[in-house]
């Protein structure tokens, strides 16, 4: 007996995760393909567990009327949950059909093989496959947990590397994404929104908006203005005219100047302990020895965009009384309750489908965007509409990544860290629709639309690792430690969930902070960490990318200073380690910073796509890198004026490093996700790497040359 | 309305439209066309990227006016009826993740191989240069292209 999956509780029937029809193996899971390569990692699963080839294998994401309900696709959870949960129903299914096989052959079940979805019984010349076993029956049985998944060997039948389930398409021109999707009689949907989602609109000349062409409708509700029309040309231009013939009133509620000093007001702090927020008392911070030898510093990462490469879009069609919805959510069966509440409608008059758009990297404007199109066709039904957001739309109106400051304080004893102390400020990470009740809600349409729904106030999430103390308590073995989460509730800047929430922060302080103690102490940062590491997986991890590191020479481009640096997490100090080593060349005159060269190890338990794994933990140093070189966004009083591409740039193709990966894998322990491990350490091993070539120590992301230019020259 | 004439992938087609309409949105809506796709409208992301008379051009803001009686390239024609060798690397090497950015790079890289059979590292860094990846597929995606020119 193994422990049964949590997904079963909610989901307890094997037919609810995998269907038997036409010699294809119908896998159904409640996750959703953001581009990270789940639906071909469960493919995988299904594929070893069960003995069928991949091609007979196709994964069905995300859907409120058939499937399981898993709630979010977030936090690198997939292959433990939805991944734990169709190994052990996959595990299950093969049993049971083997076992009716066993009795229709006569034979016992343990003299049976299966080839690719057919039983044989090599004695007796006997076959028959799992289809014709069930002859068009499902297994409707609650799933046991009483049938161990196969040991980790590769499947004859998988081979090599597996191609990705979803890439063909998308290099063919096939239907890939949400905006791929023409329904019978669809239109063209745009909304157009002040910089301010608050404002009042004071008045709209619909007129000019519907002179584009006949069939051009405008949508009004309260705040809230769409515009809607067969042609998607003539809506884009009916777009830019409502723009202009339409008058807001900004509320008063300005954007301080200073964003660090809103961080300084908490209105909620918290002690964390075990990496678990608590109500206890917070202490003062110790005081310091005098003569001992410490340390302070603080760090700070600006508000960050999310910046899909393609913005939000869904598709929406009310008739009947019935709502459907296609959306590139991460929560499919949250947006329709969500949906459902705002619209006053029921929830079983709603349904959601996912379908995919260009990668997400946490809560951007997917549900904002569900809920728009679900509005505009509750208020123009019979219509199937395809609402897209334009880049604008994206870059203002999508939850930003929060800004956040970690003020660090440790006690030297020896060589060792004796006193740890850490307190972290932040707007919310965890800024999602959720199931709610009452008048508050999180989707701007709700806030915008004829009798409008209230801001929700964000709480302190107190869920271990939860959002802003996330990797806020250091994986080290320390003796004695303070650490502390203060919540800004301030909602004039919406923020939200970004890959690895506070992780990116807190993994940036503490790892550029071991570097500073370790300077301190005159013992070189590899040693200095494993001499506070305890874990043989992290001892290992970091030691073979202190291997790594040694055999690799970077280039030097002439007026470059060259430095290396480390740093290592492991994710919510239960998942995925890695190490990340970075080679920079940092120019003496022009003070720009090359990635010249990054090494990843990681483990992330049983490796089920070692392909896919490796692509996300590079992807994850990409993004990451591109965070701490380029990106910000700015703002003025109203809001942010980071409008596109061009006033908040990202990493280029000249930009980015070679990279190697090394993933040890853990036949034996339970498989991981990886889609975040790499983000915390990334910025600090470039940070640390900086001060290697350059003696300046950088604490401040994003590093741009005029911050390096002026550390420099208080050295 | 005004009619224009298009030799888009090899074949003749008739579209219509106002001539301020952009290219971008008439591919993906009367021909369509799925490989164009809309990223920001200001030629800062190349998501839209097709090849106009063989040049490369971003269709987000390329108006109807001056494509007619021009031939209209996408990711679709790049390979004829068989797979292109740049679509064939890119389906070996996993190379992208959500893939979004993939076919307007693809008509670059296209383009790219005709003028530079064995373009290097940096050849196609910096061609590539007009194109982003959120992903941070980066370096999967230059050595499906590399290997695709053989050069790998």
């Amino acid at each position: 007996m193994t422990d049964l999956n949590p997904a079963f509780k909610l989901n307890p029937l094997l037919s609810t995760w995998l269907r038997f029809s036409d010699n294809t193996v119908w896998v159904q899971t409640g996750k959703v393909e953001l581009g990270q390569g789940i639906s071909t990692a469960l493919a995988m699963i299904v594929s070893h567990e069960l003995d069928v080839g991949i091609a007979r294998i196709r994964v069905q994401t995300g859907r409120t009327d058939s499937g399981p309900n898993e709630f979010l696709t977030a936090g690198s959870m997939s292959i433990e949950g939805s991944g734990g949960a169709l190994r052990q129903a996959s595990a299950e299914a093969r049993q049971i059909l083997i076992a009716r096989a066993a009795d229709r052959f006569g034979v016992s079940s343990d003299r049976l093989r299966v080839t690719d979805g057919v039983i044989s019984n090599p004695e007796g010349n006997e076959q028959v496959s799992y289809w014709a076993l069930l002859d068009g029956q499902q297994l409707d049985v609650v799933v046991t947990g009483e049938w161990r998944g196969k040991a980790p060997v590769t499947s004859t039948l998988l081979g090599g590397p597996t191609r990705r389930l979803d890439l063909h398409a998308k290099v063919t021109g096939g239907e890939a994404f949400i905006q791929d999707v023409v329904l019978p009689g669809m239109h063209h949907a745009r909304v157009i929104r002040p910089r301010d989602v608050l404002s009042e609109l004071v008045d709209v000349d619909a007129a000019v908006a519907e002179g584009v062409e006949p069939g051009v409708t405008v949508v009004r509700s309260g705040n809230f203005l769409g515009v809607i029309a067969r042609r998607e040309s003539a809506v884009i231009k009916a777009k830019q005219k409502l723009a202009r013939a339409s008058r807001w009133r900004e509320p008063v509620r300005s954007i301080p100047a200073d964003l660090k000093s809103l961080l300084r007001q908490p209105d909620f702090s918290l002690l964390v302990e075990a990496g678990k927020p608590t109500d206890t008392p917070i202490p003062e911070r110790k005081k310091i020895r005098p003569g001992g030898r410490h340390l302070s510093a603080t760090y700070f990462k600006p508000y960050h965009l999310h910046g899909s490469l393609s913005p939000s879009a869904a598709i929406a069609t009310f008739s009947k009384n019935r709502l459907k919805i296609i959306s590139h959510t991460q929560g499919p069966a949250i947006a329709q309750g969500e949906i459902a509440r705002t619209l006053g409608l029921a929830i079983d008059q709603v349904s959601v489908e996912h379908k995919e758009n260009a990668g997400c990297y946490g809560h951007n404007g997917a549900d904002d965007a569900a809920m728009d199109a679900a509005l505009l066709a509750f208020l123009h039904p019979d219509t199937p509409i395809l609402l897209k957001w334009d880049r604008e739309d994206e870059h203002l109106h999508e939850p930003m990544s929060p800004a956040m400051l970690v003020d660090l304080c440790a006690e030297l004893e020896g060589g060792r860290i004796g006193y740890w102390s850490a307190d972290v400020y932040s707007q919310t990470h965890m800024n999602r629709p959720m199931p709610g009740h009452g008048k508050a809600s999180r989707l701007i349409a709700a806030w915008q639309k004829a009798s409008p729904m209230t801001v929700q106030k964000p709480r302190p999430s107190m869920a271990p690792h939860g959002g802003v103390h996330r990797n806020a308590d250091p994986y080290y073995s320390l003796p004695e430690k303070r650490i502390t989460k203060n919540l800004v509730a301030d909602t004039r800047l919406r923020t939200s969930a970004t890959r690895a929430l506070g992780a990116f922060a807190n993994v940036f302080a503490i790892e550029s902070f071991m570097d500073e103690l370790a300077v301190q102490a005159q013992i070189d940062p590899v040693t200095f960490r494993l001499n506070h590491l305890i874990d043989e997986r992290a001892v290992a991890v970091l030691s073979r990318l202190a291997e790594e590191m040694a055999h690799h020479a970077p280039q030097r481009l002439s007026g470059e200073r060259l430095g290396r640096g480390i740093a290592f997490a492991r994710y919510k100090n239960e998942k995925t380690y890695a190490a990340v080593g970075v080679f920079v060349g940092l120019h003496e005159e022009t003070f720009a910073v090359r990635l010249d060269h990054a090494l990843i190890v990681a483990d992330a338990g049983r490796v089920v796509d070692r392909d896919g794994l490796i692509n996300q933990l590079e992807g994850g140093f990409v993004q990451a890198a591109s965070w701490s070189l380029k990106e910000q966004v700015l703002f003025d009083q109203t809001g942010s004026i980071s409008r596109n591409w061009d006033s908040y740039p990202i990493l280029n193709f000249s930009e980015v490093p070679t990279i190697a990966t090394v993933v040890l894998d853990q036949p034996g322990s339970p498989s991981l996700g990886a889609g975040e491990a790499t983000t915390g350490p990334t910025p600090a091993a470039i940070a640390n790497a900086i001060y290697h070539a350059t003696g300046i120590r950088i604490r401040e992301i994003p590093f741009l040359p005029d911050q390096l230019r002026r550390l420099a020259l208080s050295l | 309305m005004t009619q224009f004439e298009l030799q888009l992938n090899g074949a003749s087609v008739t579209v219509v439209g106002e001539e301020d309409d952009v290219l971008l949105w008439v591919l993906r809506e009367q021909c369509g066309v799925n490989s164009v796709r809309y990223g920001c409208g200001i030629e800062a992301c190349g998501a839209c990227r097709v090849l106009l008379d063989d040049r490369l051009v971003f269709a987000c803001n390329t108006r109807m006016a001056d494509c007619h009686n021009r031939r209209v390239q996408t990711l679709e024609g790049i390979g004829g009826v068989d797979e292109h060798p740049l679509q064939t690397a890119v389906l070996e090497l996993n190379a992208g993740q959500c893939g979004y950015c993939l076919s307007g790079i693809l008509v670059t890289a296209s383009k790219l191989l005709a003028d530079n059979p064995q373009p290097s590292r940096s050849d196609i860094q910096t061609a590539l240069d007009a194109h982003l990846c959120r992903c941070g597929a980066h370096n999967r995606i230059i050595q499906a292209i590399a290997q695709a020119a053989g050069s790998d």
